[in-house]
C-alpha cells in the first residue's frame, strides 16, 4: 500500500515536471525542472530496487551533467520569444514520436506489465547480494564486450571533445607554477639609488 | 547503551501513546514511523548543536593562533564561561534580522536555494555508522550514496548565485559549481580506492574490514587518497584556502552577498554541516571510525576500557579533522583560482587513478596486513 502510494506521488510529480520543462518560459527553470524530474525516475528506480541504477542517475545526471548544464544555461543570454516560436509548430511531430514511443515500449514490455503490480518486486533480486554486485558481476562476465565497446566510445568522444576545443600551444597562456615557485627577487626588483636633488640615478648594489 | 535508551524510549513512552491513539491494525507501521523520527532527530539534534558551537570553536581557535582571545564575553545568568553563550546570541540576532529579497530576483528560487544547500548534508547523515549496530539506514549501496548527496551540495549554491539577481552572487556561484564539479571527481575516485580495498560499499562493513590495529586502517595502504580525499573534501565544501567562491577582496561574499538573517545562516550552517560530514567521512573510512586506536597494540591493547571498539573514538576523530579544517584555515593564504584547478585536474585526478591500479594489485595480490 505504502509502496504504491509512493509510486504515484512519484510517477505523478515526474510527469508533471517533465511536461513543465517543456512549458515554462525561462529556460533556468525548465533546466530545474529537468532535475526535479530525474529525481522522481530516480524514486521511482529506488522503489524497484535498482539502488545503483538510481543512484547512478542522481550522480551522473543530476550531480555532474545537469549542474554543467544550467551553467552554460544561465550564462547565456537567450531570447525567449524566438525559443517558444517553434513550440506549436513542432507540437505535432513531438506528439507522433511520443506516440510511436508509447508503442514501442509497450510492444516491447508487454500489456502485462503496464497495470500496475500489487505485489512486490522484492522477490526478484536475491536477498543480501545487492543490486550494485550484481549489476557488476554482468557487466564484467556476461556484457563485456558491449560493456568494454561502449568505454572505447566514451574515451572517443572525449579525445574528440578536447581536441576541438584545443588550441594550440603558443596560443594558450597557461602560467608554469615550476617556473613560477622558482622565481628569484633578483629576476624581478630592481634596486635604484636615486638622488633626490640631482635626480641622477645609480645602480646600487643589493646589500642585504 | 545508546540503543538501550532507545528501547526505553520506543517501549515506555511510543508504544503507550500510539496504542491510545491509533488503530489497533496501523499501530505496527506508525511505532516503526515514530522510532525512525525518534532516531533522526537522535542525529540532527546534535548535529545542529555541534554546528553551532563549531563556529564558536573555529573562532576561538583562530582567536587562539593569532594571539587573540576569540569571542569570551557573552555566557550564561551573568557568568562569562569564556564566551559559551556566543553561538547561541549569535543564532537569536540572525533569527530576529529581516530578510531582505532584492529586486528581480526569482523569489521562489531564492527561498529555496538555503535549503537546497542544508538539505543534502543533512540527509547523508542517514547513512553514517556510529557503530557496528548504530545506523540509521544500513544501506548496501552507502558509499554511492553519500557521493551523490554530496555531488547535490553544488545547487544550492548556483541556486543562490542566479536567483540573487546580483553580478558578485553570481559569479561567486559560477567559481564554486566548477570548483566543485572538479574536485569531485578526485573525490569519487578517491572513494572508488576505499571501496577496491574494502570490497563492499556499506560503510559499516568497510569499518570493519579496517579492523585490527591503527596499522590495519585505510590510511595507511591509501595514504596518497587519504590526502587527496581529506584536500578534496575541504575545497568542496569551499573552506579556505579554496574559498574563492566568497572572495571578501573580489566578490564582496560570493553566492550568498544578498543573503542576511536565517536564510544567510542557513548557508553558514551547511557550509559547518559540510565540514563535519566530511570530517566523519574521513574518520570512517580512512581511520577507522568507531574502532579503537589502541586495539592490537602490544602493552594498552589489554585495557579493555582502552581497546574496545566506541562511537566516542568517531566522535573524537572527526573533532580531529574538524580542528584540521580550522588550523588549515588560519594557516594557508587563498589560493589562485588557476592553482586550484590546476591542483585538482592535474594533480589529485592522475593521483587517484593511479592509486586505483596500485590497490586494485594489492588486493589481488592480498598484499599484508591489510588485503590476506
Amino acid at each position: 500500500m505504502l509502496e504504491q502510494s509512493i509510486f504515484y506521488i512519484f510517477a505523478a510529480l515526474l510527469v508533471v515536471s517533465a511536461g513543465l520543462v517543456i512549458s515554462v518560459r525561462n529556460p533556468v527553470h525548465s533546466a530545474l525542472f529537468l532535475i526535479l524530474s530525474f529525481f522522481c525516475s530516480a524514486a521511482i528506480w529506488l522503489i524497484l530496487q535498482a539502488e545503483f541504477l538510481a543512484i547512478a542517475l542522481i550522480l551522473v545526471y543530476v550531480g555532474a551533467v545537469m549542474v554543467l548544464f544550467l551553467f552554460v544555461v544561465m550564462m547565456l543570454d537567450i531570447n525567449v520569444s524566438t525559443l517558444r516560436e517553434g513550440f506549436s509548430r513542432f507540437l505535432p511531430v513531438g506528439l507522433l514520436v511520443a506516440l510511436l514511443m508509447l508503442v514501442a515500449m509497450g510492444l516491447i514490455v508487454g500489456t502485462a506489465h503496464i497495470l500496475p503490480d500489487t505485489g512486490s518486486v522484492a522477490g526478484q533480486v536475491e536477498s543480501g547480494i545487492g543490486n550494485t554486485r550484481l549489476l557488476g558481476r554482468v557487466l564484467f562476465t556476461e556484457y563485456i564486450y558491449p560493456f568494454e565497446v561502449a568505454g572505447a566510445i566514451l574515451l572517443v568522444a572525449i579525445i574528440a571533445a578536447i581536441s576541438l576545443t584545443m588550441r594550440k600551444p603558443r596560443a594558450r597562456r597557461t602560467p608554469k607554477p615550476g617556473n613560477q615557485v622558482n622565481v628569484k627577487r633578483e629576476a624581478r626588483v630592481r634596486l635604484v639609488n636615486m638622488d633626490s636633488a640631482t635626480g641622477n640615478t645609480g645602480e646600487q648594489q643589493q646589500d642585504d | 547503551m545508546i540503543e538501550n535508551l532507545f528501547n526505553i524510549i520506543s517501549d515506555h513512552v511510543l508504544a503507550p501513546v500510539v496504542g491510545w491513539i491509533v488503530p489497533e491494525g496501523y499501530a505496527a507501521s506508525t511505532l516503526y514511523t515514530l522510532e525512525v523520527l525518534v532516531k533522526i532527530m537522535a542525529i540532527l539534534l546534535p548535529l545542529l548543536l555541534c554546528v553551532a558551537y563549531l563556529t564558536y570553536a573555529e573562532r576561538k581557535i583562530i582567536g587562539y593562533i593569532q594571539c587573540r582571545l576569540g569571542p569570551n564575553r557573552v555566557g550564561f545568568f551573568g557568568f562569562r564561561f569564556w564566551g559559551l553563550g556566543q553561538p547561541i546570541a549569535d543564532v537569536v540576532k540572525l533569527l530576529f534580522k529581516e530578510i531582505i529579497i532584492p529586486t528581480g530576483a526569482n523569489k521562489r528560487l531564492f527561498v529555496m536555494a538555503p535549503v537546497l544547500a542544508m538539505a543534502p548534508s543533512l540527509a547523508a547523515w542517514a547513512v553514517i555508522p556510529f557503530d557496528d549496530t548504530l545506523v540509521l539506514a544500513d544501506i548496501n549501496a552507502g558509499l554511492l550514496y553519500i557521493l551523490a548527496l554530496t555531488s547535490l551540495a553544488v545547487y544550492g549554491i548556483i541556486v543562490a548565485g542566479w536567483a540573487s539577481n546580483s553580478k558578485y552572487a553570481f559569479l561567486g556561484a559560477m567559481r564554486s559549481a566548477a570548483q566543485i564539479v572538479s574536485y569531485e571527481i578526485a573525490m569519487g575516485f578517491a572513494l572508488v580506492c576505499v571501496l577496491i580495498a574494502a570490497g563492499s560499499l556499506n560503510l559499516g562493513q568497510i569499518t570493519a574490514a579496517q579492523s585490527g590495529s591503527i596499522l590495519h586502517w585505510y590510511w595507511l595502504p591509501l595514504l596518497p587518497i587519504f590526502l587527496v580525499y581529506f584536500i578534496s573534501g575541504v575545497a568542496e565544501t569551499n573552506r579556505a584556502p579554496f574559498d574563492v567562491a566568497e572572495g571578501e577582496s573580489e566578490l564582496v561574499a560570493g553566492f550568498h552577498v544578498e543573503y542576511g538573517g536565517m536564510a544567510f545562516s542557513i548557508f553558514f550552517m551547511a557550509e559547518y554541516a559540510n565540514m563535519v560530514l566530511i570530517a566523519v567521512l574521513t574518520a570512517v573510512l580512512f581511520c577507522g571510525g568507531w574502532l579503537s586506536p589502541f586495539q592490537g597494540l602490544p602493552l594498552l591493547g589489554n585495557v579493555s576500557y582502552l581497546s574496545e571498539p566506541n562511537i566516542f573514538w568517531l566522535l573524537l576523530k572527526t573533532s580531529l579533522f574538524l580542528f584540521m579544517f580550522l588550523w588549515l584555515r588560519a594557516t594557508f593564504p587563498r589560493y589562485r583560482y588557476d592553482q586550484i584547478m590546476r591542483l585538482g585536474w592535474k594533480v589529485f585526478l592522475p593521483i587517484t587513478i593511479i592509486w586505483i591500479v596500485v590497490v586494485s594489485v594489492m588486493v589481488v595480490a592480498e598484499a599484508p596486513p591489510w588485503f590476506n
